[in-house]
């Protein structure tokens, strides 16, 4: 029988996070003991069953009109207690930061006063939305949700690769990801102390109730999907449904004298928080793009009166563009008085001249992003790259410098994956996401993890076939914490065995009938009529 | 609860309750084609299409083809196929407002469409395959849903689809002319042994009718079925003094009242226009529950600039 691990090679620059060499990095000893006893063919079978499970469940993605299966690989990654309560730290900082950053941009202005950052940046973002100005949020959050992208360099430190203060997605495969794992791998988990994900809808959900606008008690909170065709439509509905709130469409909604209101089979009934699902361009006919069928009209002037409380706030995309995130160690210094917990990766604008001509000469060792990217979209990786395309780029970036930066090709950090029957290094990073609620920010323990399942591939987002593997951060030996309630458990179901049903006796011979006339059969609204919905729905491409 | 949602509740219970009673009336037509070379495939099919609402069928028709339109084509509006897919994606767009067993039998019996498992199925086990599954998802519905308007109109579509259903049921046993159509008829309803002891295997073209429209105790006949989406309306509306506010209310009792105090020779001389007229009935119904309770979910208010 050969173990599993048996001729693992980590080879590369990269940081193999369970293998160092040859040596076991201590975090995944118990794994290692605990999978060495399986063999392939044993985790094959369960491999099987885990996608089965996710195709039954719906836990899919919609990618060009087809539906997937997210793939969810079958070996965990393993974070230690301390190496998490660094990480924890960190993205709680950040995003404290990025708060008081947002409420002064769209204020005062005196971050741009006092030199820390060029107005310019701001005020040339394609996100910075006037209709944002001056407006305070009932409990002072902007910030309801985010997604921080975390990758682990060459020497195992763990950077920031970019911050998601917008409409952070991949939270549902967190939960997921845990009960799947916890089906396939029940015996290896039972051997772990592995600290809950289960808890997010309440913390959630609890964050919203207390952004609700002044004066209501028990407010009623929904969530807002662009519908069934986004790629994120499963996670809008899992978060709704763990939620217990009403997961709506801009269809669904109206405004009535600056009010926000759904319809209901009873009538019209208020709405007082909205944790909306779709980009701020898609929000509002009336402010955003006019053409949007997935927003409501009025629904910015409902917010801006203080009679709906949007989550996450808009106007939230100035923090989190790629040009403002190279200025992130000098924001989190100037409002915090603190030095960052978490290291950007080494970056330069193209937007500066001296920087700009040192990255001209490197093109093909360097990793250029748009900085209006997202999904992977754009980024051109020097050293992959063909002698055209570098040439192309470089057209580009002297045409529009402020829309581009440039980092070091990192090496994202590997950890073992099941591809094709066997083991092999596969590059990931880690998005841990944070909830603030007023008064403290929570970060769930773990995150995404995404996986790049071709070798060597560095993109690991979902729509460039990417996939992702359960997060395990290992609770220290004094931490106990509850395990929180598990949904329902989920049932095979069992297929239908088929049988002849009995033959009646034979019947005399019947006459031809007369050819009659029955009305249509009628259907239902009709559901794929509804392109240019179905269009817009998908903006965004993948999931996460 | 939202109109869109009680929507989809309404459709996911007409969607499961069509693929199953068109996979029973199917059993029976196929049987009686297949069991007998004397019969007219050709006309036998003609009819059973247009009791589905097809008029126009090219050339010549035949069991194949029926089972493609009826059963295994995705692309027709009127097949199991379709009314799976649909029941499913309605399941998709309430999925939070559904139980997780709910959703996942609806969703697993779904799969088996893109998998291939369905076309590979074949007449008669494909029917019985799909009376098992909606059992499951009637059943697991009944097991795991609070019993909220959302469960009302789940109920009422599928009482609505049902009483439709089985009009045309019984208008195809009494298309087949001579024989013995309405023992498979009944046999389909799941309801055949019910019904010997209900008449003491006194087995008649008027016995069988009887008891697949007027039956007070078959939970498959027209009359109990109208009986019960009139309940589900009731449990949605507010009590009226007098009278009904409810088109659909109206409808449905005025006609369920009608069958009831009607002759049965009366309905027999002219049973498939009597059930056209049923059908007609459960049309306008859902068109006034559509009004009542699910408008404005669909029609967008704003008018967009195209550019």
């Amino acid at each position: 029988m050969v173990a599993m691990f048996d001729g693992y090679v980590s080879s590369g620059p990269a940081y193999d996070e369970m293998f160092d060499g040859d040596r076991l990095r201590p975090p995944y000893a118990r794994l290692r003991t605990s999978l060495d006893t399986m063999t392939t063919p044993e985790l094959v079978s369960r491999v099987e069953a885990l996608q089965k499970g996710y195709l039954d469940q719906g836990v899919t993605f919609d990618i060009g009109g087809e539906e997937r299966a997210f793939p969810l690989d079958i070996l965990p990654r393993v974070i230690e207690m301390d190496t998490w309560t660094t990480i924890e730290k960190g993205v709680q900082q950040r995003v404290r930061a990025l708060e008081l950053f947002l409420a002064d941009v769209y204020d005062a202005g005196q971050v741009f006063d006092d030199g820390v950052i060029p107005r310019g940046v701001i005020t040339t973002s394609s996100h910075y939305h006037r209709a944002a100005a001056h407006v305070r949020p009932p409990n002072g959050v902007r910030v309801h949700v985010s997604g921080i992208d975390l990758i682990r360099d060459n020497a195992g430190e763990f950077r920031v690769l970019e911050d998601n203060v917008r409409v952070p997605s991949g939270v549902s495969y967190v939960m997921t990801n845990r009960r799947a794992i916890s089906a396939a791998l029940p015996e290896t988990i039972a051997e772990h102390r592995i600290r809950p994900v289960a808890g997010y809808p309440q913390r959630l959900l609890q964050a919203l109730r207390a952004a609700a606008p002044a004066g209501v008690t028990d407010p009623t909170v929904v969530v807002l999907t662009p519908g069934v065709f986004n790629g994120a439509y499963f996670e809008h509905a899992l978060l709704a449904r763990t939620m217990g709130v009403e997961l709506v469409e801009g269809r669904d909604l109206v405004c009535r004298r600056g009010r926000l209101m759904m319809r209901t089979t009873k009538g019209l009934e208020p709405v007082h928080v909205v944790y909306r699902r779709i980009d701020d361009e898609f929000l509002d006919p009336v402010h955003f793009r006019a053409d949007s069928v997935l927003g409501v009209p009025g629904l910015i002037d409902a917010a801006r009166a203080g009679n709906v409380t949007l989550a996450n706030a808009v106007g939230n995309g100035v923090a989190d563009d790629k040009l403002v995130y190279t200025y992130m160690p000098d924001i989190i210094r100037y409002y915090l008085d603190e030095e960052p917990v978490l290291r950007n990766v080494d970056t330069w604008r193209m937007g500066d001249a001296e920087a700009r001509a040192e990255v001209l000469d490197r093109l093909d060792e360097l990793v250029l992003k748009p900085v209006d990217g997202s999904g992977g979209k754009g980024i051109v990786i020097g050293p992959h790259a063909t002698r055209a395309e570098l040439d192309g780029l470089r057209t580009k970036v002297l045409a529009d410098p402020r829309a581009w930066i440039a980092q070091p090709v990192v090496q994202l950090s590997t950890v073992p994956t099941f591809v094709d029957g066997s083991l092999g290094p596969r590059h990931v990073d880690l998005r841990p996401f944070a909830v603030n609620d007023g008064s403290r920010v929570w970060v769930l323990p773990g995150g995404l993890t995404r996986v790049a399942l071709a070798e060597g591939e560095l993109i690991v987002n979902s729509s460039r076939g990417g996939g992702s593997k359960d997060t395990w951060v290992l609770a220290g030996p004094t931490q106990v914490e509850l395990q929180e309630a598990a949904e329902e458990p989920v049932t095979e179901p069992v297929a239908a065995a088929a049988e002849v049903p009995e033959v009646p006796e034979s019947p005399v011979a019947p006459v031809a009938p007369p050819v009659h006339h029955a009305p249509e059969m009628p259907v239902g609204p009709v559901l794929a009529d509804l392109h240019a919905q179905a269009e817009q729905q998908q903006q965004g491409g993948g999931p996460c | 609860m939202l109109s869109r949602i009680a929507e989809s509740m309404f459709w996911i219970g007409r969607y499961v309750e069509r693929a199953e009673d068109t996979a029973r009336i199917l059993d029976v037509q196929t049987q009686l084609v297949l069991e007998d070379a004397t019969v007219d495939e050709d006309a036998t099919c003609r009819s059973l299409l247009s009791i589905m609402g097809v008029e126009h069928v090219e050339g010549r028709a035949d069991l194949p083809l029926v089972l493609d339109a009826l059963c295994y084509d995705p692309a027709s509006s009127i097949s199991i196929a379709s009314a799976l897919a649909a029941a499913r994606e309605g399941a998709r767009r309430a999925r939070e407002t559904l139980s997780v067993p709910m959703w996942e039998a609806l969703n697993t019996t779904y799969r088996a469409i893109p998998s291939g498992q369905f076309q590979a199925m074949r007449a008669p086990a494909i029917f019985q395959w799909v009376r098992e599954r909606a059992a499951l998802v009637n059943g697991t519905a009944d097991a795991t849903t609070v019993r909220d308007e959302g469960w009302h109109f789940l109920m009422l579509g599928r009482c609505v689809e049902r009483a439709d259903m089985t009009s045309r049921l019984v208008a195809s046993a009494a298309l087949a002319g001579a024989g013995q159509p309405w023992t498979p008829t009944l046999r389909a309803s799941g309801a055949y042994e019910a019904f010997l002891r209900a008449y003491r295997g006194m087995e008649t073209e008027r016995a069988s009718a009887e008891f697949l429209l007027l039956d007070r105790l078959f939970p498959r006949s027209v009359v109990f079925a109208l009986n019960r989406a009139e309940q589900c309306l009731e449990n949605v509306e507010s009590s009226q003094r007098a009278g009904f506010q409810n088109d659909a209310q109206r409808l449905l009792g005025r006609m369920r009242a009608e069958l009831e105090y009607r002759s049965l020779s009366d309905l027999m001389d002219d049973l498939p226009h009597q059930m056209e007229r049923v059908q007609t009935t459960c049309a306008l119904a859902t068109e006034a529950v559509t009004r009542r309770y699910f408008a404005g979910s669909e029609a967008l208010a704003w008018q967009g600039v195209q550019g």
